[in-house]
């Protein structure tokens, strides 16, 4: 089984412009995460997608499903955690809960709700190199030098460019590998980690890249926000 | 939902427009494979006028694409199912006239997107099933539903006589009207001329062929058509007119961009008609479906088809152009953006 799963734990706070969690402000004529998991939806390979919510916007969550006519089988809510991870590692249960036993060749594509313009390329392309090598991560190359601080004072180090890309997501794992990897690591090793490729290079397994789109923008700041808004036809008053 | 729609700015620069497409009750349909025209090279490279141009761009391209269903909630499609896109979009019905002539009829790749966007919404009857059809075949068959349209209007049109028809032209144009005359009128001798000896070569189902330079005086035809086009069209029309029989027809394919002068006397002296063809509508698509789904006719389309690597971004997209000016026939390309 192939499955989507949208992760949408945060509260939004870096936004400073509403309470409102970045996932669920409009762009256009829909909120974010209704454009995320449309374009998840149309992805015919998927038998299930996950939506990873805050507890708190669970409700919230199913109004909008109801909406705009997804509150379909095929979409399922799983609550989200404290960490990326936890939310994963929170679906992973979710899917066991609705479908039993993860099968050797199970796999799942994970997916920021703030990267509404993820592409069906970039679906396809993370499905078949999950199904082929076990993880992937979609990148970018780096367009602006890197700089390494580590007293965030003075430069550490500038590493070559030409070797440096931009994590984006969808992150994508044979569900099976993630989850034994996961259990080897240390609680020092788990606490250190920023996403789920982590747990692979970690433990040294190959991860590998999938190329993604300068586009496939993560919308946390307001000025992203702007730039997603005109990207999709401009800024109107009312916005 | 947000789709991308890799749009021609300016001969040689596509830039990608982001829109938050309306589903509402549209078939959802996922381009898989796409083959280029003759049109969508001419304004890719800016060869059109600058008026038609400027009025036309920016657009997305392609007209001759095949797909797959990725939804469709009026229940006509399943999911995968693989359709054809017919891009010609038709104002209300006029009796008697074809919906690709129809005033207010508008055309995909034509001063609206075509189908390079990562999905397209069509209503079910800009679809047509080509289940069973190889997907890189079946992206040609817009143009083999143009050659059929042609054809169809010349047999209503010309009088009694199919013993002889000659087409101009060794183009696709012209290979595929060769293929709809052979399936439609399978009596009838076909006879295709041409400027270039190794493209002739693949017309290797027809019963003769000629070089322009070399056709024999005595050698008349009923009906013809030309195939031909640019600034060879007046050397082409010219030597049909010479060469038809009285009251033939003359079924026109060629787009010149320039005025092309014809020897009207002669039109008049044989009482000659002639047929301006372009586009198709949902009936030719059928029929060109339905023929394509003989293997033998499959085949054949089949041998004229360049098949490219897959384009996955902007840079192959102008890879697949630049390609398509050094391939014979038809260029066609799996679509993977």
């Amino acid at each position: 089984m192939i499955y989507g799963a949208i992760l949408a734990g945060g509260s939004g706070t870096r936004m400073h412009i509403s309470s409102l969690p970045k996932q669920f402000l409009p762009l256009d004529k829909k909120p974010i995460i209704i454009h995320t998991l449309e374009k998840m939806l149309t992805c015919s390979r998927f038998d299930a997608i996950y939506l990873g919510i805050h507890p708190s916007w669970m409700s919230h969550m199913t109004d909008l499903l109801e909406k705009y006519g997804l509150d379909r089988e095929k979409v399922r809510l799983a609550p989200g955690g404290e960490s990326r991870n936890d939310t994963i590692f929170n679906i992973i249960d979710e899917i066991i809960k609705d479908y039993g036993e993860i099968q050797d060749d199970d796999i799942i594509v994970t997916h920021d709700a703030v990267r509404p313009f993820v592409t069906l390329r970039i679906l396809e392309d993370n499905i078949e190199a999950a199904i082929k090598f076990g993880a992937c991560d979609t990148v970018v190359a780096a367009t602006d030098t890197i700089v390494k601080s580590h007293d965030g004072v003075d430069i550490s180090e500038i590493p070559d460019r030409k070797i440096m890309y931009q994590g984006q997501t969808p992150q994508s794992f044979n569900i099976k590998l993630l989850k034994e990897l996961y259990s080897k690591l240390k609680v020092n090793e788990k606490a250190i980690l920023t996403d789920a490729c982590k747990i692979c290079v970690m433990k040294g397994t190959p991860v590998k890249l999938v190329q993604g789109e300068i586009s496939n923008m993560k919308i946390t700041t307001v000025t992203d926000y702007k730039i997603a808004q005109v990207l999709v036809g401009g800024i109107k008053e009312s916005d | 939902m947000i789709n991308y729609i890799y749009q021609l700015v300016n001969p040689q620069f596509i830039s990608v427009k982001y829109e938050d497409t309306d589903i509402d009750d549209s078939v959802l349909v996922r381009p898989r494979y796409m083959s280029i025209c003759r049109a969508d090279q001419r304004y890719y490279l800016g060869q059109r006028d600058l008026k038609a141009m400027s009025e036309k761009l920016p657009m997305a391209l392609i007209h001759e694409c095949c797909g797959e269903v990725l939804s469709d909630p009026t229940g006509t499609f399943a999911q995968g199912d693989r359709v054809v896109m017919i891009p010609n979009i038709p104002s209300v019905e006029q009796d008697g006239i074809y919906e690709n002539y129809r005033s207010g009829s508008h055309f995909l790749s034509s001063g609206y997107d075509g189908f390079m966007r990562e999905f397209v919404t069509m209503p079910p009857d800009r679809l047509v099933s080509v289940k069973g059809i190889p997907e890189q075949t079946a992206a040609i068959c817009e143009l083999l539903s143009v050659a059929v349209h042609a054809v169809s209007r010349l047999d209503k049109a010309a009088h009694q006589y199919r013993n002889t028809i000659g087409i101009w032209g060794d183009g696709s144009m012209a290979f595929v009207v060769a293929c709809a005359l052979k399936a439609k009128m399978p009596k009838t001798k076909i006879v295709v001329v041409g400027k270039n000896s190794r493209k002739l070569s693949r017309f290797s189902f027809v019963s003769e062929t000629y070089l322009t330079y070399n056709i024999p005086q005595n050698l008349m035809f009923d009906h013809a058509f030309e195939c031909v086009g640019g600034e060879g069209c007046y050397d082409a029309i010219n030597d049909i007119i010479r060469h038809i029989k009285p009251q033939g027809t003359v079924g026109l394919l060629g787009v010149s961009e320039n005025f092309v002068s014809i020897d009207t006397r002669q039109v008049l002296e044989k009482g000659i008609t002639l047929i301006g063809n372009s586009r198709s509508g949902r009936e030719e698509f059928l029929e060109a479906a339905k023929m394509m789904s003989s293997q033998k006719i499959c085949r054949r389309l089949g041998s004229i088809i360049y098949v490219d690597e897959p384009v996955k971004s902007i840079e192959d997209i102008h890879r697949a152009f630049a390609t398509d000016l050094n391939t014979p026939f038809k260029t066609v390309f799996e679509w993977r953006l």
